[in-house]
């Protein structure tokens, strides 16, 4: 297969460019809550938090897709267990995150583990289809739960407390306590891409064979960062069911999965920087678009087969491109 | 759990699994022979359904409209072929998921636009629109069993094809090995097309069979699609023979688990937990089914692949 002439197109441009990228948009996160209240626009407020939230799973799934080669069609699910240990928690009265978020990253790590079992031992298009089977299996499930509202899904009696004090009730605490979880999750993955860990996974993507040969035992190494990136996306849940106080099976479907990838892709595979970019971009579409029709999918859909077709690379891509033309003038 | 009970349920399994083989069977031949992730293959169902309508109301005959949706659908795979599809062989299955989910997206709420978010319906044929006594006490509805047995009758036709014609041998040479058959002097490409213009037809097939039975509405090919995807994951990617057993099996397990499962459990455990436990491991069953022959056999029962 072509994996190499993308991982050849997509790799991070290097230079000043690349390490200024992510100094720039975490700025921009920091300060946006800044800008939003001098023209009191709270809206813009939870809008970035939303792009945050997205985010967190997004760079999760990129170290998956980008680094390690495994396209996880189902990673929705994670986000979904995330949020469902908020809700299902919340239901019986117990609403401190001290107890809903370990909950929600021990859930989303054990699925993440019981399913990586079998995931992992397919390759290729196995993998992918695999991964989605293992989404519908979850998301039919949540819809069948009918204490926890089934298809409707539930609301949340109020976010998640700290010590029984209901500090993410203010828009702005909870824009930072997402912001600071974003942050820690690109920091993470950043470190694990970098280390011997994760060339190990490049080395896998490129090869898998060759890898096992020079004495790597690929599987567990595999396994360790589908269970990672699905404890990081569990972590987007659990923002995400505190965001919305809503939490629905409809979290986990698959085109929600397919949105994720669609947000990696559209920034840049194997960047990271790119997965932040590309949420935004796929956020701030489907706000803009959706102002003009509710069928905005119609667009997006033929815009995302183009951008397949022709910007391989993403946003990042498409920027370094430009200006490498720029450059030989 | 009477025995009437039990016969209808099975027929309806097989109903669902034939329907299923005529999604998966175009499904597994363009992996197998292109290595083509083609996602957008269940709203070609969806789309075959809703041509299918729309020609109905236009003709008023539903062998009119049988005839020229299926031209209509087989017709569309060529076209989506040719402007997206042949453009993405040589690139990586990430590029194929994310092209044909913009397909998915554009499609799926195109035709809310054309025909609206309502669910529509086509009437059924007026001479196939009864119901049969199969034995006593139970009645089967005729256009039923006409879906079972023209599923029957494609998978016969496909056999025919696939092993004793000179192009389906090509493709089961596609199959083994793509490069080599190009090499052989093999015009792939034209193959390629052939083997994906057929795959939508059969696509469209299944949606105007299935029509008159479920209601016609965006996003109706999301699900089988997902289902179609386990079935050739347990099959064996480009294996028809396991597509089809690999269909019947997912419908009969299917239906029979969401038929039976609160049944079963009661006999283990009170009433009203196995009306809450029983639908959510019904749903899970299939999937449960699929995580184990993967487990087992990690390219499914039948593999084409000498990988």
């Amino acid at each position: 297969m072509s994996t190499l002439t993308t991982s050849a197109t997509t790799s991070a441009p290097a230079g000043r460019f690349a390490q200024a990228l992510p100094v720039a948009i975490f700025l921009v996160f920091a300060l946006l809550p800044l800008l939003a209240m001098r023209e009191g626009n709270g809206y813009l407020v939870s809008l970035g938090a939303r792009i945050m939230i997205f985010a967190i799973a997004a760079v999760a799934l990129d170290v998956l897709v980008g680094y390690a080669g495994l396209i996880s069609f189902g990673h929705a699910a994670f986000v979904g267990f995330g949020a469902y240990a908020v809700g299902i928690l919340s239901a019986h009265g117990i609403a401190d995150a001290l107890i809903a978020l370990p909950a929600a990253l021990l859930v989303s790590a054990l699925y993440a583990f019981l399913t990586g079992i079998v995931c992992l031992r397919t390759k290729g298009v196995y993998f992918i289809m695999i991964t989605l089977a293992f989404g519908q299996m979850a998301f039919f499930t949540a819809s069948s739960l009918a204490p926890y509202g089934g298809d409707d899904g539930l609301t949340l009696a109020a976010r998640s407390t700290l010590l029984g004090a209901p500090f993410m009730q203010d828009e702005r605490a909870f824009y930072y306590l997402v912001f600071v979880c974003l942050l820690g999750s690109y920091l993470l993955c950043r470190a694990l891409v970098a280390s011997r860990f994760g060339r190990v996974l490049r080395g896998a993507k490129e090869n898998t064979v060759r890898m096992a040969a020079i004495g790597f035992d690929v599987y567990r190494f595999q396994l360790v960062a589908y269970v990672i990136t699905g404890t990081l996306a569990g972590l987007s849940g659990f923002l995400l069911a505190n965001a919305t106080e809503f939490v629905s099976p409809a979290y986990m479907s698959w085109q929600r999965s397919g949105e994720l990838i669609v947000m990696v892709l559209l920034g840049g595979v194997g960047s990271l920087n790119g997965a932040i970019i590309g949420t935004a971009a796929y956020l701030l579409t489907e706000e803009w678009l959706s102002g003009f029709t509710e069928n905005w999918k119609v667009i997006f859909g033929p815009v995302l087969v183009v951008v397949v077709l022709f910007a391989r690379g993403g946003l990042i891509g498409l920027v370094s491109e430009v200006a490498r033309r720029r450059r030989h003038d | 759990m009477s025995t009437t009970l039990l016969v209808v349920q099975i027929l309806n399994g097989l109903q669902l699994g034939v329907l299923l083989f005529l999604i998966a069977a175009g499904l597994t031949l363009v992996f197998g022979v292109m290595d083509f992730i083609n996602l957008a293959h269940g709203v070609q169902y969806m789309l075959g359904a809703y041509l299918a309508v729309a020609f109905y109301g236009l003709t008023g005959s539903f062998l009119a409209a049988l005839v020229l949706a299926l031209a209509a659908a087989l017709l569309f795979g060529l076209l989506l072929e040719f402007v997206v599809f042949r453009h993405l062989y040589d690139r990586d299955h990430l590029d194929h998921v994310i092209a044909t989910f913009g397909i998915i997206l554009f499609l799926n709420h195109g035709v809310k636009v054309v025909w609206g978010a309502a669910p529509l319906s086509l009437p059924m044929p007026e001479l196939l629109s009864g119901s049969v006594r199969l034995m006593e006490g139970l009645n089967y509805p005729v256009w039923r069993l006409v879906v079972i047995a023209s599923g029957l009758a494609v998978a016969a036709l496909l056999y025919v094809l696939v092993t004793h014609t000179r192009i389906g041998m090509l493709v089961r040479a596609g199959a083994t090995n793509a490069r080599m058959v190009s090499a052989l002097g093999v015009d792939i490409r034209r193959l390629f097309m052939i083997v994906f213009g057929f795959g939508a037809m059969l696509a469209g097939f299944a949606g105007i069979m299935i029509a008159p039975i479920l209601s016609v509405e965006p996003g109706m090919g999301d699900t089988i699609l997902i289902l179609a995807f386990v079935v050739i994951v347990i099959g064996g990617i480009g294996s028809i023979r396991g597509a089809f057993l690999a269909a019947l099996l997912i419908g009969l397990v299917d239906t029979l688990g969401r038929s039976f499962s609160v049944d079963l459990l009661r006999l283990v455990m009170a009433p009203s937990p196995a009306r809450t436990v029983g639908p959510a491991i019904a749903s899970m069953l299939i999937y449960l089914l699929m995580a184990v022959v993967l487990y087992v056999r990690p390219t499914g029962l039948f593999p084409a692949k000498g990988r």
